[in-house]
């Protein structure tokens, strides 16, 4: 099992070192191998992630599986540490499967043109970045996690820089700085921890659960961990730079950024913040709650701004504000302290992934064949009446709007459900009225969400098929597209209905985390 | 029969041990072969002198290995009670010297081609340097202030008419900048030495220790403006605020090789002696000197990092310029471990230095080799780095690892570890303010790090006209040398980082 686990992590590396030396003179053969190349090795991935899946003994899901501990660096007590949970088991799998269905969907639709690079530096940052997240959920020692931390910043810059549209390189620059300020002052946050507690280990720090750390230790550091994954999530008011970097990516960028990159600050939340540090989790919970249910208003709000008829909105910003309004359910989930809100939490970063990575692909689909993702352009005066045009995406983009919106039967429901739920009864030494709170205005970003999700499938979806459109060749879902949608579609679908699939895995793990099992 | 004149003659013969000064005995060795050689040697033939020089390093780095295992050995001891020694290899003094003489052995490399290229004198050049590398590996070695100053100059003269060996206006006009300056520093601290001698009776670095913490009440001002006045000395050397100046101008004037050169053989001498003379010597003043390079610290890698932030592409030399104030910012996080030394009384902390000067000296002559590969196709502007890697996918490579280490970003692995271990001795000696300074400091550096390797990647645009040429064998084995030393680093980190846990004297 460690075997698969450790095969997992250095397959893409390979992978990635393949794409150094030349794959031929002819530059489109070249190109072609390259993208083979990376659909092979994240298939190959994606099939290792399932057996690790299926390897995984679910009985106990609190355990750590598929442990390697071995020595890297005894000068400093870092040590090569590895292994998954209930936690962090799906968020590989949603990785391994999220690189693949990029990777696959880009054999046909690459951006290209004129000063792009090649097909094969793509193919090679794609695997990095696939390394870099699979090992943020793999690893179980502090500076591991920050280096993994760290690796899938320089190949999403260059992802958003040099494959991006509009003002690409501005917002990719943003995107490195805010998260490489988070999470230098992240990384102090955990030299603190590991010099005062004189380990890095992850699963030692857990289960000593703040034990050995001073209080202004804890809140010191807390407070620095806190910031720092709080820009990654992001949170309120530390998101700015999201819309402008999913705006700029690529289709599979955004697909990659929203689906995982987001998460990786959410796990860590969850792995490091609560166990490690729990008097600075409960110090600071309120104020992430109060922040988090701010987002979900915000984000909405945001969303119905750029959805009204007239405000020039991009599809791709309206979708990721619409993220900072879903994490923001996630983090309160987390700010509530309770298994049932983190077991939301972590429920609902999977079906962000599944259902935000499937609208991204479909906004892509959509602006390559319109030219352009602006609202009120390809609204025209009715809408854009995709049902009628291109009907199979139209009832695609419904599904995942749907799904976004939390209705009851699709994966976006248990997410929100279970984090209003633990807002509901925080855990104990919190403010209940505080949290209450903030479960109204997270009930009340619920419904501003399912406005603009309609409003979007109204503009879109809906409208008179016959009015003059802004291109006249309307194809509609293509094979590589199906190829490439289909799993996320059918999992949103098998996640709203058979939550205890994902919640029976994570809650285990998360009692044990929390130390109440 | 005459009298023998001494009571005990026996007592004036001393036995040497060979194998301990070897390594930089091999070095001075070869420096004069090479410069013998050079009267010898037909005009056509004196491309042999480079490789010579390169052997004559190697011989020095392999002549190392014997000391490696066993204990610290000493020479040119004291007969007199106490019995202090002048020369001593310890863990310390093998890591300055595996650095000094493996720096100079990647610098040769590198100027291999350079010295064809420009023109300069091949005898001159090569004996110069190796002159220079043997009395940087001297330095570390040298328990005495009198042996350490005579290296530190050793080590400095032949840079000054290395940096004077281009033959243009710029090069004179550095090399008398890095003279007078160099010159000044030196008769400060012949004049510091003076007085601690003066003060304590001693020019051997324990002794003076034991002298300091019983100097009589009269000269006790004395023994500390000797002090002071020694560290300022070393504190030009290296280039630490407000004794930096002439360091951006004598890199830009100065062969590309030799810049690179200076930026870490030049720098660990100094640090090497300054370790030296404050955590052994000055032990007992440990409290002030640990203060006064806390500040020191803190403001050089602040001055470094505003003015490498302030530098635009498009002037002339920029590239070096930026490489040479990076250099001034990374002497800072150097320093960190010699202050915090001083506050926890033990030299321990300074195995983050020598780690760290290690970790330094790989990744930034890798990086000077890159902007001289850069400089012979396009130029030493930062613009002439853009859209390097469509032009040299290998080269453009290693400055993106590179750069990222000097970042301390990963993948650049090495370089976060060793600033870990800097910050964790900062941290551990309860300097927390410093801490909090250098992770300031690391953060705004990133900025033209990465700026500076998102121009390696960047579409060339239109980016000067570009020679094509292929790069000489030497420099790409020099690229490749470091590139790959620096990756080996990144993979097994306890390489490097074991001389942070061991005991160094």
């Amino acid at each position: 099992m460690n075997a698969v686990l450790i095969a997992l992590l250095l397959l893409p590396l390979a992978g990635a070192a393949a794409t150094l030396v030349p794959f031929g003179a002819d530059r489109a053969a070249a190109d072609r191998r390259a993208l083979w190349l990376g659909t092979g090795v994240t298939g190959a991935t994606l099939v290792l992630a399932v057996a690790l899946a299926i390897g995984f003994d679910q009985d106990r899901p609190g355990v750590m599986q598929a442990v390697t501990d071995v020595r890297w660096i005894p000068a400093i007590d870092v040590r090569l540490h590895l292994g998954v949970d209930g936690i962090s088991l799906p968020l590989l799998v949603l990785t391994a499967l999220l690189t693949f269905l990029c990777a696959l969907y880009s054999t046909r639709r690459l951006p290209a043109g004129g000063g792009v690079p090649s097909a094969q530096s793509f193919t090679g940052l794609l695997l990095l970045l696939e390394v870099g997240m699979l090992a943020t959920f793999a690893v179980l020692d502090l500076v591991l996690f920050f280096v993994a931390f760290e690796i899938v910043l320089i190949p999403m810059y260059f992802l958003i820089a040099r494959w991006g549209s509009g003002a690409k390189v501005p917002a990719a620059n943003r995107f490195i700085l805010y998260t490489l300020l988070g999470s230098a002052v992240m990384l102090l946050g955990f030299l603190l921890i590991g010099f005062k507690a004189g380990t890095f280990d992850m699963t030692r720090l857990a289960a000593a659960h703040g034990e050995g750390l001073t209080h202004t230790t804890q809140l010191v550091a807390g407070l620095a961990i806190l910031v720092g994954l709080a820009v990654k999530a992001p949170a309120w008011p530390l998101h700015s730079w999201l819309p402008d970097a999913h705006t700029a990516a690529p289709t599979v960028g955004s697909v990659l950024l929203a689906g995982v990159l987001l998460k990786m600050g959410t796990y860590g939340l969850v792995r490091v913040l609560l166990p490690i540090v729990p008097e600075g989790a409960e110090t600071f919970a309120p104020y992430l709650g109060a922040f988090a249910a701010v987002g979900i208003v915000y984000g909405s709000l945001a969303c119905l701004a750029l959805a009204r008829q007239g405000a020039k909105g991009d599809l791709k910003r309206l979708i990721a504000y619409s993220s900072v309004g879903h994490m923001g359910f996630v983090l309160l989930g987390i700010a509530t302290l309770t298994p049932a809100g983190v077991n939301g939490a972590l429920y609902g970063n999977i079906a962000h992934g599944l259902i935000t990575g499937l609208l991204f692909f479909l906004v892509g689909a959509i602006k390559d064949r319109y030219g352009t993702s602006d609202l009120d352009t390809l609204a025209g005066a009715t809408g854009a009446a995709l049902y009628g045009r291109a009907p199979r995406i139209g009832a695609l983009l419904a599904f995942a709007a749907v799904a976004s919106l939390g209705l009851p039967g699709l994966a976006g429901f248990w997410g929100e459900l279970l984090a209003m739920f633990g807002a509901f009864e925080p855990a104990a030494g919190l403010s209940r009225p505080a949290f209450v709170t903030y479960m109204v205005l997270a009930g009340i970003g619920t419904l501003l969400t399912a406005g603009y999700l309609l409003a979007v499938v109204r503009r879109v979806c809906m409208g008179d098929p016959k009015q003059p459109a802004l291109v006249a060749d309307l194809p509609d879902i293509k094979a590589y597209e199906a190829a490439s949608w289909t799993p996320l579609a059918a999992l949103t679908l098998v996640a709203g209905v058979w939550p205890a699939l994902l919640l029976s895995l994570s809650d285990p793990a998360v009692k044990h985390l929390l130390g109440g099992g | 029969m005459n009298p023998i004149a001494v009571a005990d003659p026996g007592g004036l013969i001393q036995s040497v041990d060979w194998v301990a000064v070897a390594p930089p005995l091999v070095a001075a060795l070869a420096a004069l072969a090479v410069l013998v050689a050079d009267l010898f040697l037909p005009a056509g033939r004196k491309r042999v002198l480079g490789w010579a020089s390169a052997a004559g390093l190697v011989l020095a780095l392999a002549s190392l290995l014997p000391l490696v295992r066993g204990d610290a050995r000493s020479t040119f001891c004291l007969k007199a009670a106490g019995g202090a020694c002048s020369y001593t290899a310890d863990n310390f003094a093998l890591a300055f010297q595996l650095l000094a003489l493996g720096g100079a052995l990647i610098a040769v490399l590198l100027s291999l081609h350079t010295v064809d290229e420009e023109e300069l004198p091949g005898g001159e050049y090569w004996f110069l340097l190796l002159s220079s590398a043997a009395g940087a590996a001297l330095l570390p070695a040298s328990r005495d202030l009198a042996t350490l100053i005579i290296a530190l100059e050793v080590a400095s003269l032949p840079a000054f008419a290395l940096v004077a060996l281009r033959r243009d206006g710029r090069g004179a006009e550095g090399a008398l900048k890095f003279f007078l300056s160099s010159v000044t520093a030196t008769a400060v601290m012949l004049l510091g030495v003076g007085f601690v001698y003066a003060a304590t009776g001693s020019i051997h670095l324990v002794p003076i220790a034991e002298g300091l913490a019983r100097v009589p009440g009269q000269l006790k001002p004395l023994a500390e403006a000797g002090a002071v006045l020694t560290m300022v000395g070393f504190a030009f050397k290296v280039a630490a605020v407000p004794f930096h100046f002439w360091l951006p101008d004598t890199y830009t004037s100065a062969p590309i090789p030799v810049a690179g050169y200076l930026s870490v053989v030049g720098k660990a001498a100094g640090l090497a002696g300054l370790a030296l003379v404050t955590s052994i010597a000055f032990h007992p003043y440990g409290h002030t000197w640990g203060l006064v390079l806390a500040v020191l610290a803190a403001l050089t890698m602040t001055a470094g990092n505003v003015a490498a932030l302030r530098q635009r592409g498009d002037t002339q030399h920029s590239a070096v310029r930026m490489l040479a104030w990076s250099s001034v910012a990374q002497a800072g996080y150097l320093l960190v471990p010699l202050a915090a030394a001083g506050y926890r009384g033990t030299p321990q902390p300074l195995g983050a230095t020598v780690a760290y000067a290690l970790i330094y000296g790989v990744v930034n002559l890798g990086a000077f080799g890159v902007v001289g590969a850069v400089a012979r196709t396009a130029g030493t502007r930062l613009d002439d780095h853009r859209g390097l890697f469509a032009r040299g996918r290998w080269s453009a490579l290693a400055m993106a690892f590179f750069l990222l280490c000097l970042a301390g970003l990963p993948p650049g692995v090495i370089g976060l570890f060793g600033k870990v271990v800097v910050f964790q001795a900062a941290v551990d000696a309860k300097l927390g303010w410093l801490a909090v300074v250098m992770a300031v400091n690391v953060v705004i550096a990133l900025y033209y790090y990465l700026l500076w390797t998102a121009r390696l990647f960047a579409p060339a645009g239109d980016a000067a006209e570009v020679r094509a040429a292929r790069t000489p064998g030497p420099l790409a084995a020099a690229l490749a040398l470091t590139g790959c030393g620096a990756v080996v680093l990144s993979v097994a980190p306890q390489l490097v980082l074991q001389v942070v846990g061991g005991s160094l004297f």
